[in-house]
């Protein structure tokens, strides 16, 4: 990593992307996750980080938020090295970085409003009355400030990712990093989810980055659209330029085509192979 | 054959990866002990949860076990006409061995299986992964106060253990085998040293806390985040923590009365 290079950078000056990821590698033991992959988060936007499922989104989104660390390769986020910071600059970073997790990933043992509230009261002094004025706020912003005193064990899976939402918004984050927000959502909930995410971005100024694989819902609230196929961007564009974009790889994803260049099987020996034990 | 070799040595391997693992773990989570004199509650919740809800179980195997030795030593020491002894043998007993042993069993049964399966299953959820992206350290946070609750909270249920233990042995041996009153509680009060005894005993039940919520916290934080790999570490929690108890309890007892 040349992080050396760039800690002098001159930190957030307006037109530099949120987040900027220069030749990215990495690997989970031999498997090869990222083969050098280049992409800019710009402010203000909804940037959609798509492919098949198992491609690495949910992994990119951990080294995003410094979960994890590259094998090689730069990845600035507001002008920082993430993996570069010490542990309490990476915390101070991403208390301004919220994160919706695929599982909605509450404490399970609080109410959802104790849920809501955990974020504020471990970084912030806040009084009780004013502390509760904020968290009802957040919770009506999703549209479940009565849902206060439930359980996480008592919400169905829609209303759990968005107190998840609640709680994501809760320290009036600069980025939320969605990981696959639509998938198991009753329509409903899913047009709910689609409008939320782009209402929270336009009215507080949010960056949003939304991982999913889901084609007709990213398409309706991308600015921007990255495709992630084998460890490399194979396209990138508005949702316009990828429905237009003739290659065979983003065909097949924006159709939804079952075979093609990206393959539909996790890399195997031929089946023959398997079958003769050789 | 080689292979059997190899097996081996990856099995020896993984085995010290572990441990080197559960040290580093065991660093962190005693580097944020500072936390709990700072938010003193978490400590307090964890040891309502491994204390006292662990005081019943705990409370009534001291009576069964000190009534099975009252009947025990009553029937040996009285074939050598020294069945007023029977206070110093119960207490002796109970105060040096079966207090602190029986009790980390017990606490690793009752609680570190539950810490076992709850962090397990935090992890498998991402709430530990959603703690860390909140700027806020789980092991910090979840590990830290679990862990000082257990090393607090053992050698207590190891005194009640052993003093509920005396009166079981009491009401059998007076209460129901004739032993002289008086005998039993002087002999115990002569013969029983506070340092020789009763600090030692302390000192093995803050050792057995020690590595029995460690255990559990361990495979707990170190589990495979599905189902399966929950369950698993659980009962491995279990199993290693009891093992390490008696194992340990064999080599201080080496170096205490040895
Ligand atoms: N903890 C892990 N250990 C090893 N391999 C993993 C782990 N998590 C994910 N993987 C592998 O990394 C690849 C990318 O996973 P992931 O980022 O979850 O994909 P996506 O979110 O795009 O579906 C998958 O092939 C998966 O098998
Ligand atoms: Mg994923």
């Amino acid at each position: 990593m040349d992080i050396s290079q760039v800690t002098h950078h001159p930190p957030s000056l307006p037109p530099t992307p949120l987040v900027r990821i220069r030749n990215l590698h990495f690997r989970r033991g031999e498997r090869v996750i990222f083969a050098g992959v280049d992409l800019d988060i710009q402010r203000g936007r909804i940037t959609a980080i798509m492919g098949p499922s198992g491609t690495g989104k949910t992994t990119l989104l951990q080294l995003i938020s410094g979960q994890l660390r590259p094998t090689a390769g730069t990845l600035l986020v507001d002008g920082q090295p993430i993996h570069g910071l010490s542990r309490q600059a990476l915390y101070a970073l991403r208390t301004r970085i919220g994160m919706l997790f695929q599982s909605g990933a509450l404490l399970t043992d609080l109410t959802v409003f104790e849920n809501v509230a955990f974020p504020i009261r471990e970084h912030g002094r806040l009084p009780e009355s004013v502390l509760r004025k904020l968290v009802l706020m957040k919770l009506e912003a999703v549209g479940l400030r009565g849902a206060a005193d439930l359980m996480p064990n008592a919400l169905s899976g829609g209303m759990a990712r968005r107190v998840a939402l609640a709680r994501a918004i809760a320290l009036d984050p600069m980025m939320i990093l969605y990981d696959e927000p639509f998938t198991g959502q009753d329509p409903i909930s899913l047009g709910v989810l689609v409008s939320l995410i782009r209402q929270l971005n336009d009215a507080s100024g949010l960056t949003s980055i939304v991982v999913s694989h889901d084609v007709n819902e990213v398409f309706s609230i991308a600015d921007d659209v990255y495709l992630l196929a084998e460890g490399r961007v194979i396209s990138h564009g508005t949702p316009a330029q990828l429905t237009a974009d003739p290659s065979p790889w983003v065909q097949q994803f924006v159709a939804g085509l079952p075979d093609g260049p990206v393959h539909f099987h996790y890399p195997a020996p031929p089946l023959a192979a398997d079958f003769l034990g050789k | 054959m080689i292979n059997r070799f190899i097996h081996l040595g990856h099995a020896g391997l993984s085995t010290i990866a572990s441990l080197g693992r559960a040290s580093l773990l065991l660093f962190a989570i005693i580097a944020g002990g500072l936390t709990l004199f700072i938010r003193p509650r978490l400590l307090i919740a964890q040891l309502f949860n491994i204390g006292v809800l662990s005081l019943l179980i705990v409370a009534v195997s001291g009576l069964f076990v000190g009534m099975v030795l009252g009947l025990q030593g009553f029937t040996i020491l009285s074939q050598f006409g020294a069945a007023q002894s029977l206070g110093v043998m119960v207490a002796a007993s109970l105060v040096r061995e079966l207090g602190p042993v029986v009790t980390a069993l017990l606490v690793a049964g009752r609680a570190g299986s539950a810490l076992t399966a709850e962090i397990g299953l935090m992890k498998s959820t991402e709430q530990l992964a959603a703690l860390e992206l909140m700027a806020v350290d789980p092991i910090q946070r979840i590990l830290t106060p679990r862990f000082f609750a257990g090393v607090l909270a053992m050698p207590l249920l190891a005194a009640l253990f052993s003093a509920v233990g005396i009166m079981g042995g009491y009401l059998v041996g007076v209460g129901l085998l004739g032993v002289d009153d008086g005998a039993f509680w002087s002999q115990m009060q002569d013969k029983i040293d506070f340092y020789d005894d009763i600090i030692n005993g302390v000192i093995k039940s803050i050792v057995f806390g020690w590595v029995v919520t460690w255990i559990a916290l361990f495979n707990g934080y170190d589990a495979i985040p599905t189902a399966a790999g929950v369950s698993r570490a659980t009962t491995r929690g279990v199993v290693t923590a009891a093992l390490a108890v008696l194992g340990l309890d064999f080599i201080l007892t080496a170096l205490m009365f040895g």
